[in-house]
């Protein structure tokens, strides 16, 4: 030990944000296969998402033991102890990121048995949204960067107003020919579930700014202050 | 002693066994079998069967009194001196009986090396605390191999770089942290397979507790350490495993995570959830 020695308790703080971050590629892989199978109407896509989440599966279970193994252990404190409170709740969201994607994997396999209801425009557009929020957001938990994290948080707005615009448009194309109904209703939930992802990627931001900043964003927590 | 516990059994019924845990395969160094340990007609430690392994470092936890001092010198036959004290069982230092009859018992303490609560330099200088186990021993070649051997001592106690430019300053003008990796360095020196640890921390200030455990951490890669520690929340940060003592009786033994999130034992869960005393 020397004193360029990095403490054990530092080394394994690095590894829980390295397999974080695994998660988070594993996450952001599978939601961008999901999309690309809607968009190129490619069934073996498709398949490869709903083939089994495993290995997101099972870093979701070794974080968490990671997180509970290091918060007994070694009784974090201030920006140590935030980081891993964080790294509990964005595992948790990434997971979700992974179950969400099987979910729209799961609504484009149905889709794909009827004609397209209409060109794709919104929906992908909510997809590179969705996506580009849950990239920085996890970019913004490396570099511990709140301005990102702040830019994503900013972004959500943008992708429940496309779900809404989805949800309108779809719906006049249901009222004028009721045979679009089941294959609208599985756009109506992809759009959803896009959404959804965003909120993940917003949680995750939240998660960041509290972990650099131990400032608490969720809710608009700051304006009450 | 605190008057909450439930005790670990059922009244009346006599402890069989305690709780073990199925650790890491690394070879076992330290065998114990039933040992007890009698301070005159007192027993200070009930039938103790316990393995500690190789490059790993085992914590004893447990109450003021409950023997983990006591147990942790049996490993080097400390107690000896103690006029009227006497054993029964087995240590077995990699297969080898110490209480058998054949122990050199100064053999013994080479390989078996100790640290204690309170650093206790020799009154020379610093080269002088780490060379005498060196000079006792016939262990080293020259003046040279001297050096040699008390720089790296130093440095596998994490002292050298802070001492490098004053080896022959008294090691009394070390600060208390400094001191205690000083004994370490000397323990060290004669090159110990067992590194026995008696509350090494306990008068440290914070920053040089860090220091002492992190040097623990290091350690275990070329020793088989034991510590004792009244504080648990360091068992938890350095061990490996870790054994919890109870009025001169092992409860439980297991993987420090095992026994820091999900104990098997209420008492354990009583102890480390500081629901004692």
């Amino acid at each position: 030990m020397t004193e360029r020695h990095v403490p054990h308790f530092q080394e394994e703080l690095e590894q829980l944000k390295a397999r974080l971050l695994e998660m988070g590629g594993l996450a952001e892989d599978r939601l961008r296969l999901a999309v690309s199978g809607l968009v190129d109407r490619d069934v073996s896509t498709i398949e490869r998402v709903l083939g089994g989440d495993t290995a997101i599966n099972q870093l979701h279970i070794e974080i968490d033991d990671r997180c509970f193994k290091l918060l007994a252990l070694h009784q974090p404190m201030a920006v140590d102890l935030r980081a891993i409170v964080s790294a509990v709740k964005i595992n948790t969201d990434l997971e979700r990121v992974g179950d969400l994607a099987v979910n729209i994997a799961e609504a484009v396999r149905r889709y794909m048995q009827h004609p397209p209801v209409k060109e794709l425009i919104d929906i992908p557009r909510m997809a590179v949204i969705a996506q580009d929020m849950l990239r920085d957001a996890l970019d913004a938990y490396v570099r511990r960067d709140t301005f990102l994290a702040q830019n994503v948080l900013d972004r959500d707005d943008e992708l429940d107003a496309l779900k809404t615009l989805v949800f309108r448009e779809l719906l006049n194309h249901m009222l004028r020919d009721p045979g679009t109904i089941e294959p609208s209703l599985d756009l109506i939930l992809i759009s959803r579930h896009l959404e959804r992802i965003g909120d993940h990627a917003t949680n995750v931001a939240e998660d960041v700014i509290f972990m650099v900043s131990a400032k608490d964003v969720r809710h608009h927590a700051e304006q009450q202050h | 002693m605190a008057v909450t516990l439930r005790p670990p059994v059922p009244a009346g019924a006599p402890r069989e066994e305690v709780t073990t845990q199925p650790v890491e395969a690394t070879p076992v160094k330290i065998d114990v079998e039933q040992l007890n340990f009698y301070y005159g007609p007192k027993r200070a430690l009930t039938d103790i069967t316990i393995a500690m392994r190789t490059n790993v470092v085992t914590a004893f936890i447990g109450p003021s009194g409950c023997g983990k001092s006591t147990f942790l010198r049996t490993l080097n036959r400390m107690n000896d001196i103690i006029p009227g004290s006497r054993v029964t069982g087995k240590v077995q230092i990699d297969g080898e009986d110490i209480y058998g009859g054949k122990t050199d018992i100064v053999t013994l303490r080479r390989r078996v090396g100790m640290v204690f609560q309170k650093s206790n330099p020799f009154p020379k200088s610093i080269y002088d605390n780490v060379a005498y186990g060196l000079r006792i021993n016939g262990m080293a070649n020259g003046r040279r191999d001297m050096d040699a051997r008390v720089e790296a001592s130093l440095t596998s106690a994490a002292l050298w770089d802070e001492v490098k430019d004053r080896l022959h300053d008294s090691a009394l003008a070390l600060s208390g942290g400094q001191q205690q990796r000083l004994c370490i360095a000397r323990a060290l020196a004669i090159q110990p397979e067992v590194l026995l640890m008696d509350e090494p921390a306990s008068a440290l200030d914070p920053i040089a507790t860090q220091r002492i455990e992190e040097l623990i951490y290091v350690l275990k890669r070329d020793y088989t350490i034991v510590i004792v520690t009244h504080n648990m929340q360091q068992a938890a940060r350095v061990s490996d495993h870790t054994a919890f003592f109870w009025l001169g009786k092992l409860v439980e033994f297991g993987p420090t995570d095992k026994i820091f999130t999900n104990p098997s034992e209420k008492l354990t869960e009583d102890y480390v959830t500081g629901r004692f005393g």
